[in-house]
């Protein structure tokens, strides 16, 4: 991918979070980290639980603020939460009381579309995750898997600049993960939307990633920046191709250099 | 070989209502059994019948009806008056730290204060006007009223507001179309509790301030001794405190169909 600094998306410029700044429990949660993430790129962070990578999200969402350094969307600084940039979570945040579409139309409502045009793009993402059918049910009625689709359709349906997703797959089964995984591959083709992916699961951020960012924990830090060079058309049988566990295998010895040995 | 019984098993909900009836029996009985074979004299006990014979007595005579009606309406006032300041001032606690320290701290304080010692502070200040039960319902609710809505607010996640935000809602919009939609079940669930109370500081009100209102009744049937009387007084306004429940059930039911997993009971 030709990085052309005028296809620059996101920049995060040195950024320090410490908690209880200026105290003796100050903790230093991320430290000086500097990141690119460009137009139409799928950028996955990988790293344990507690490295900083969903608070990094957090702060390119705006819903929280570096210690130190500077986050900018295309090349104006973040200072809050916006439409530019849409959000998928871990834990399932479509508002129960809403129905399905309804949870689609919320970002469109307050964009001032018409009704036929909420409509007509409401029914465009249902289809793309396959749920029409289930259109006029609560939240309350669909699976785990179904309510993530959902919240991808209605974050999609805002047409943001860049999506952010903090483990978004993080609580699904196996079988539903690698489907998601799928379908995130297929949405990313076909709409080419700047993508920031936030996971633990270094297999996810392969198969999904155009670039891999390695953070390592306490204080979080990037440890490699890696692109992935596999096939643009990818199916699950990527993941047990000798190409694939190289990569997959080269992170894990960055993470865990002695995984091998019992504790 | 028989099944363990475990906690929480469910029952099913004929079963329920029968052993509800039974415990109603279970009480009426004992009390016609103790006011009819005359262990307890009858000016202390007056038996289901005379208390039911009173009832349809003070209908008559429309006693009741007028005791009734400006119970109901101090009630409303004051439980209103409460929950249109108490509802607003417990959100913007829960969204802003300013506005908490502000309130929650003193309303923590004001909430341990006996209620029915504001009784002849009011009294002195407000006269024994409508007003002055008013504002003792007012007082018995408002505080605790605030610190409840603002734990109903707090129990909406993090992320959910942040799913408003990071789809272009500002912090106004955001409480209105995430914030309430999403606290409104717990909401009502505390109104429905509030008014229960509320019924409690309007008879403490009436018992010691007014010339009319249920309480004022049970109060003057003391002074004659007329026990059946005061046994229908406590018995009304336990009936009255039971229908605005089962009206707040009801509505709470009809309003959030969407609301996840059930309710026993």
């Amino acid at each position: 991918m030709d990085k052309n600094p005028m296809d620059l998306k996101i920049a995060v410029k040195g950024i320090d979070k410490v908690y209880n700044d200026g105290k003796k429990s100050a903790f230093k949660a991320i430290d000086n980290v500097s990141l690119n993430v460009y137009k139409n790129e799928f950028v996955c962070i990988v790293g344990p639980s507690g490295c900083g990578k969903s608070t990094m999200l957090r702060m390119m969402a705006g819903l929280d603020f570096p210690t130190k350094g500077i986050i900018t969307i295309d090349g104006k600084k973040i200072i809050g939460p916006g439409d530019d940039r849409g959000m998928v979570f871990q834990t399932y945040t479509l508002f129960p009381w809403l129905r399905v579409e309804d949870n689609i139309k919320f970002g469109l409502k307050l964009q001032k579309f018409t009704k036929a045009e909420q409509e007509e793009i409401t029914y465009k993402y249902l289809r793309i995750i396959g749920l029409e059918k289930f259109a006029k049910c609560y939240p309350k009625e669909l699976s785990g898997g179904m309510k993530q689709r959902v919240a991808i359709a209605r974050a999609l349906a805002n047409n943001p600049e860049v999506l952010l997703m903090d483990e978004p797959f993080g609580a699904l089964d196996l079988f539903t993960k690698s489907q998601m995984q799928l379908l995130m591959r297929d949405i990313w083709q076909k709409e080419k939307t700047t993508v920031i992916f936030i996971t633990h699961d270094i297999e996810e951020a392969v198969f999904l990633g155009t670039k891999v960012y390695v953070m390592t924990p306490s204080p979080g830090r990037i440890h490699a920046e890696i692109d992935i060079d596999l096939p643009e058309n990818r199916d699950l049988d990527l993941k047990d191709t000798p190409e694939f566990i190289k990569i997959r295998r080269s992170i894990n010895e960055m993470l865990h250099p002695d995984s091998n040995k019992l504790k | 070989m028989q099944r363990k019984v475990l906690l929480r098993r469910p029952m099913k909900r004929v079963n329920y209502a029968i052993i509800a009836i039974i415990a109603f029996a279970l009480v009426l009985g004992l009390w016609t059994f103790a006011s009819q074979s005359g262990a307890v004299n009858s000016t202390f006990l007056p038996s289901p019948t005379e208390v039911v014979s009173k009832f349809f007595a003070s209908i008559n005579d429309g006693s009741l009806g007028e005791n009734t009606a400006i119970s109901i309406y101090r009630i409303t006032m004051g439980f209103l008056l409460a929950t249109v300041l108490g509802v607003p001032i417990g959100i913007l606690c829960s969204c802003f730290r300013t506005m908490s320290a502000l309130c929650a701290p003193l309303c923590q304080f004001i909430r341990y204060m006996p209620v029915p010692a504001f009784v002849p502070l009011l009294m002195v200040w407000m006269g024994i006007g409508e007003f002055s039960k008013i504002m003792i319902v007012f007082i018995g609710t408002f505080f605790q009223m605030v610190l409840m809505i603002i734990d109903d607010a707090n129990s909406v996640s993090d992320d959910l507001l942040a799913a408003g935000y990071t789809l272009g809602a500002s912090n106004t919009v955001t409480i209105f179309k995430v914030l309430i939609p999403a606290m409104a079940p717990k909401m009502m669930q505390t109104l429905r509790m509030m008014i229960g109370w509320a019924w409690t500081y309007l008879v403490v009100a009436e018992l010691v301030a007014a010339n009319t209102g249920l309480g004022y009744s049970i109060l003057k049937a003391q002074r004659f001794l007329k026990t059946d009387a005061i046994f229908m007084g406590i018995l009304v306004i336990g009936l009255l405190g039971l229908i605005t429940d089962c009206l707040f059930n009801i509505l709470i039911k009809k309003l959030f169909p969407w609301e996840e997993g059930g309710k026993n009971g």
